[in-house]
């Protein structure tokens, strides 16, 4: 079996198990989970050093999601690469959960950091880079941190963005969801933020556009970026909204809600 | 009081962060665009692998050292009160207070301590914000000496932290080497007929405003909570169990702030009597320090004539 036949395997399974748990939940957020699974499971199934033993290992690579709302993508990848149950994806957003309705590091241990509220992510991720960077680690051990393209209305990202070029951060990689939707509207409706590539070009970064739905584009853009070691890469995924359920691709109405018993038992024959 | 030596509280802060920083290369200091106001300026220059840079952007600040401190650093980032944390108080609830992570906010000019600057930049807020973020640790150091221990006391310890000092010269209260330790207030005089309860540079005026009063015989004590949370609370019970009356003296509004903790202590239980001294709902304004202190009723014979009132009611 060919490493993306391997990952479109795992790929249809990741989202069988984020439509399960969403409308086991009953709230959520289905489009941009449905969008990333190709980009999450790459990372887990293809990308990420880590140890399935140790989640603290101290030689792991760090990933983490600065559009939070999106975790149940992440919690059914760490599921699909046997880090935590299956059965425990039942569990989102109930009491006493590992699994909250967006992530806090404290309560699960495979998870980098918290998060929820938008445009935090990137200095986070940046911290870390900037730690792994000045303890001589830099060309070892990776930071990706992933961000909504509405996220990036929040002035904190561009803060982030604008430091992570000055100190240089050649081991810090962002991956832009680029789905072209947010919670109230098409993004480029709402608070258009075209040219987004030039944009963050101008910032002092490398930047790459790809197809976020595409294994070989994820794991080529990956590629580059590692090489390029004097500033960090922003990766523009496109990807499509709600990816997998043809009723419902592109549509921001999904972007902050569950679907039904009925729905998801519909369109899981279809996925 | 006898009038002692006057020195910054931010520079005793910095010098004592600046030997934690030689004695553990895990201590990371951040800085908005303020390493001089912050006496930083040293540690950039001796160790600046340990120091960073982040400019004019106390949100990204915070988000860095979360970061940074997610690796394995303590970091302490420098701002003013009203920009970290008024400024930037989701993401210090978010990225280091429910993420658990030991980031050091460190803040100075608070209070009217940037008298001239006006009322935008006069942080009366700030314990208010900051106390009722859970997890999170609240500090005001009284002099040099007490916020020179507390910056290697904080690189030992794995609490999210808020420090808020006032700019300007304060009278040395303690000696220099004193020990700090989160949690305990400080009886700093001794007297039998009230309890004046402040914290931060506000002890060096309450000291002062005691021994007036002591000419009016009203014998009053003083005890300093350089900790504002988590509150010693075992001391103002004791404390209002003992005198029945207890005034608070802060430079913050009377809402939400340090007196604000102590009135839910003791009402709580209804131990004592209690008038609280600080900013009635107000903003500040451009003027001197000591002026501002006056017009809202923090100087010396203000809190005198405030005390002395209580006392007859």
């Amino acid at each position: 079996m060919s490493e993306i036949t391997r990952l479109e395997k795992h790929a249809a399974s990741v989202r069988r198990g984020v439509l399960s748990m969403l409308a086991t939940a009953g709230s959520g957020h289905t489009a941009g989970s449905l969008g990333l699974v190709e980009v999450v499971t790459a990372m887990y199934g293809a990308v990420l050093k880590f140890n399935p033993k140790n989640p603290h290992d101290s030689r792991r690579d760090l990933f983490m999601l600065s559009n939070g709302h999106v975790a149940p993508v992440l919690y059914a990848t760490l599921a699909e690469f046997g880090l935590i149950l299956k059965s425990e994806l039942r569990t989102l957003r109930k009491l006493g959960t590992r699994l909250q309705g967006h992530p806090e590091r404290t309560k699960l241990a495979w998870l980098e950091t918290t998060s929820g509220p938008l445009g935090e992510g990137i200095g986070q991720a940046a911290g870390m880079a900037l730690a792994i960077k000045r303890d001589g680690q830099a060309l070892k051990r990776f930071v990706y941190v992933v961000t909504g393209d509405g996220e990036l209305d929040e002035g904190n990202a561009w803060e982030s963005i604008m430091f992570a070029a000055d100190q240089r951060l050649g081991n810090l990689i962002m991956i832009v969801d680029r789905n072209g939707i947010q919670l109230s509207g098409d993004t480029e409706n709402v608070m258009p933020l075209e040219n987004l590539s030039e944009k963050i070009a101008s910032f002092g970064w490398n930047v790459q556009e790809i197809n976020g739905n595409s294994f070989e584009d994820i794991l080529n853009a990956v590629k580059i970026a590692h090489d390029i070691t004097d500033r960090p890469t922003a990766i523009i995924a496109h990807t499509t909204a709600g990816k997998g359920v043809e009723e419902i691709e592109g549509d921001w109405h999904w972007h902050g809600k569950a679907p039904s018993k009925e729905q998801e038992a519909k369109w899981l024959k279809v996925l | 009081m006898a009038k002692s030596t006057l020195r910054e509280i931010r520079h005793g802060f910095a010098d004592g962060l600046l030997e934690a920083a030689r004695a553990d290369s895990n201590v990371y200091v951040l800085s908005a665009d303020l390493s001089s106001s912050l006496g930083f300026d040293k540690i950039a220059a001796e160790l600046p692998n340990q120091y960073v840079e982040v400019g004019v952007a106390e949100q990204n600040m915070i988000c860095v050292a979360s970061g940074l401190a997610h690796m394995g650093k303590t970091a302490f980032a420098g701002s003013y009160s009203m920009f970290s944390p008024c400024r930037n108080w989701e993401q210090i609830r978010t990225t280091v207070c429910l993420n658990r992570q030991p980031v050091k906010i460190i803040s100075s000019h608070s209070g009217f301590s940037d008298a001239s600057d006006g009322a935008t930049h006069q942080a009366l807020e700030d314990i208010a914000l900051a106390r009722v973020l859970p997890e999170l640790v609240v500090l005001s150091p009284a002099d040099y000496a007490e916020a020179r221990a507390m910056a290697p006391a904080l690189a030992k310890d794995r609490r999210p932290t808020y420090v808020r000092m006032q700019r300007g010269k304060f009278p040395d209260i303690f000696p220099d080497g004193i020990e700090f330790k989160i949690g305990p207030a400080r009886h700093i005089r001794d007297g039998k007929d009230v309890v004046i309860f402040t914290t931060g540079s506000m002890a060096s005026t309450v000291l002062d405003a005691a021994e007036i009063l002591e000419k009016s015989k009203i014998s009053a004590a003083v005890v300093h909570f350089p900790t504002i949370k988590p509150l010693d609370e075992k001391t103002v019970r004791e404390m209002a169990s003992k005198y029945g009356r207890i005034i608070t003296v802060e430079e913050h509004q009377i809402a939400g702030g340090f007196g604000s903790a102590i009135a839910e202590t003791i009402a709580e239980k209804q131990l004592a009597r209690l008038c609280r001294i600080g900013v009635r709902d107000s903003f500040g304004e451009s003027g001197s320090y000591e002026e501002l202190l006056k017009k809202h009723g923090l100087d010396t014979k203000s809190i005198v004539a405030q005390i002395k009132k209580f006392m007859l009611e």
